[in-house]
């Protein structure tokens, strides 16, 4: 039997990687039962200086439950440690919301009846230049997963227009091959963010029935070819609520893990984005209560400290406001999902609805009450 | 103590306290500059947001030199070209070559901070390498042209102390140059330690940021670091650690 991962299911224009890291992160991923864990291996975690995938795995676990409270003290002192108070502010720009795709929980999916929208050049610069006059140096830039109507050379325009008004550039558009990732790098782009939305790959399968985005393994290995391709970072996550959200953060976990073994000079980020609702209103999220996805964020963080830790306006005010103080990183201001939204020249669809509408200034004032310095510029490209 | 001050490159410096920014807020530090009698202060230039919200550069009192970090450099050139941007910025000349190829310890790259040091040499800015304490490595940072040494007391941000203690004092012996220990000092009694060993001066950052009052802490550790100064140089009184003398002499027996 073939197995799923096998570079035949690759579409000709797919790049295949020699990695093996797929194979022995879902290989730990099969492993790993969140429901062997005792109080003794939670405690015994907590008392550690650093932590192994195991001590993740604890602290993952309905075990770790009673000790959320410790856990936060914990993951405070760890976040102080690496990051001081600060946190990073930036913004997503919705470039196109065209897609080739059918994932069943996303308001973009192509047999979705939505607006579709994509800006053209000058409203790109008009988009940009509405962000950048709030003040924000860094830009997130997403498209929907279509190579058709955003091709690579879209996405190249894109990031070079975003390199005239932004200090620092993201990604998060549908999986590139290493030597595109290259020429996105050159044209200015500093990290990617590929989220493989399941790890499980039978939910995967499930969730993602067309589209070149079918191929879990092509998505797999995206971060490791955008750090072939010379990006300085990548973001990693699960789309929680999709399947098991302890398997699949725990093998979102080993995944970063073994990318940071091999391209040590990596920067590392995750990023906790929960299923909302969207179009498909009768998807009904295998859901995850805030206080589970505490508990993956802080596990992120007392397992792999250095990693950078991303909050979007997925969540309500408050949420966010707290999580700050004990363990992410970088906080999104003055969103909009919709395409065109910023300088209201067009209005595509939004892909979900936001719990946080709040403006950069309105963020940056929140965060400075809240005795946290917010830092718009970390990062200068030479 | 009157003519004790810290020689960098020629210029002269009172405070041997080094104050790390970049971990705690950005209104805190006139506070913690004035409290801890702060002369030098790093600044991360990926952070610095010319004309832009909260810039760290508005935040740092005139009169304070200011020490532009490479941090963010995985390599020589960018480190050479962070620190040519730092003077553009108006920073002056001064820079400390960071190099860390490794996000997960954040250890310095000594092989590649050398040939940064041997390159801003040539540009005569005034080089303080961050380097694990290694003496070979530290010696071809001197020849390279380095005007001090900052070797790593423990990892960045670790708050663990001297865990190199022994390879700083070896520096401390054998190079000519201020030593300056940088990362891992967690509280002023280790800042002390480090002082009385006879290293020229202290960095510190996270020990003064996670305190619940950091004007305090830079305060307390203005303090230890003057103390420790003070005892290096009258000279510490002979210590007996494990070994007691023995009591009965070994060569007693010797006529001549």
């Amino acid at each position: 039997m073939r197995e799923f991962t096998d570079a035949t299911d690759y579409e000709e224009d797919m790049e295949h990687i020699d990695s093996t890291i797929l194979k022995d992160v879902l290989k730990r991923s099969s492993e790993y039962n969140p429901d062997v864990y005792t109080n003794r291996d939670v405690k015994s975690a907590l008392s550690k200086d650093s932590l192994d995938s195991e001590d993740f795995g604890a602290l993952l676990s309905p075990a770790a439950v009673p000790f959320l409270e410790e856990m936060a003290h914990r993951a405070r002192e760890e976040t102080r440690k690496h990051f001081g108070n600060s946190v990073i502010i930036f913004t997503p720009l919705y470039a196109s919301n065209y897609c080739t795709n059918q994932c069943v929980y996303c308001g973009f999916g192509s047999r979705n009846k939505i607006q579709r929208a994509k800006l053209t050049g000058d409203e790109i610069d008009k988009e940009m230049e509405a962000i950048a006059s709030t003040g924000m140096q860094e830009i997130l830039l997403l498209t929907g997963e279509s190579r058709i109507h955003s091709g690579p050379e879209y996405i190249e325009d894109l990031v070079k227009r975003a390199t005239e008004h932004f200090s620092i550039i993201g990604l998060e558009v549908y999986p590139l091959n290493a030597s595109e990732y290259n020429i996105m790098q050159k044209a200015g782009a500093d990290y990617v963010t590929v989220f493989q939305e399941t790890y499980d790959p039978k939910v995967y399968a499930d969730m993602h029935p067309g589209g070149r985005k079918r191929n879990y393994s092509y998505r797999f290995n995206s971060n490791e070819r955008a750090l072939m391709g010379g990006m300085r970072g990548v973001g990693f996550a699960p789309l929680l609520g999709l399947a098991d959200f302890r398997k699949d953060v725990f093998t979102c976990g080993i995944h970063a893990m073994e990318i940071q073994r091999k391209y040590p000079h990596a920067e590392i980020s995750f990023s906790l984005p929960r299923l909302r609702p969207c179009m498909n209103k009768n998807l009904v999220a295998n859901s995850v209560t805030e206080s589970q996805l505490l508990q993956v964020a802080m596990a992120y963080r007392l397992f792999m400290p250095y990693a950078g830790q991303t909050i979007s306006t997925r969540e309500r005010p408050v949420f966010r406001d707290n999580i700050v103080n004990i363990c992410a990183t970088k906080i999104s201001a003055g969103v909009s999902v919709g395409v065109g939204e910023h300088s209201g020249t067009e209005n595509g669809d939004v892909q979900f609805d936001i719990s946080d509408p709040r403006s950069l200034e309105e963020i940056k004032n929140s965060l400075l009450a809240n005795g946290i310095q917010p830092v718009f510029k970390d990062y200068v490209r030479v | 103590m009157k003519n004790d001050f810290l020689d960098i490159g020629g210029h002269k410096f009172k405070s041997r306290f080094i104050l790390g920014s970049g971990k705690f807020s950005l209104d805190m530090t006139r506070k913690v500059i004035e409290n801890g009698g702060v002369e030098m202060a790093t600044l991360a230039v990926r952070r610095a947001n010319v004309g832009g919200m909260e810039n760290i550069l508005d935040y740092i009192p005139k009169g304070i030199t200011i020490l532009p970090n490479t941090s963010g450099a995985r390599n020589a050139d960018e480190a050479v070209r962070i620190a040519e941007l730092a003077r553009e910025l108006g920073c002056g000349d001064f820079v400390k070559i960071e190099i860390i190829r490794d996000t997960k310890y954040l250890l310095p790259d000594n092989a590649e901070t050398t040939k940064a040091i041997a390159k801003l040499k040539a540009k005569d800015f005034v080089i303080l390498p961050y380097m694990m304490p290694d003496l070979s490595a530290a010696r071809d940072m001197e020849e390279a042209g380095a005007d001090a040494i900052m070797p790593l007391g423990a990892p960045i941000g670790s708050n663990k102390g001297l865990l190199t203690k022994d390879f700083v004092k070896i520096l401390v012996d054998e190079i000519d140059l201020p030593i300056i220990v940088d990362a891992g000092i967690g509280k002023p009694s280790q800042a002390c330690e480090a002082m009385e060993l006879g290293v020229a001066a202290i960095m510190a950052n996270t020990a003064v940021a996670t305190a619940n009052d950091p004007g305090t802490m830079a305060k307390s550790f203005k303090m230890t670091i003057e103390a420790g100064r003070l005892a290096y140089l009258s000279g510490l009184g002979r210590v007996l650690e494990n070994r007691g003398e023995a009591s009965s002499p070994l060569t007693g027996f010797l006529e001549e």
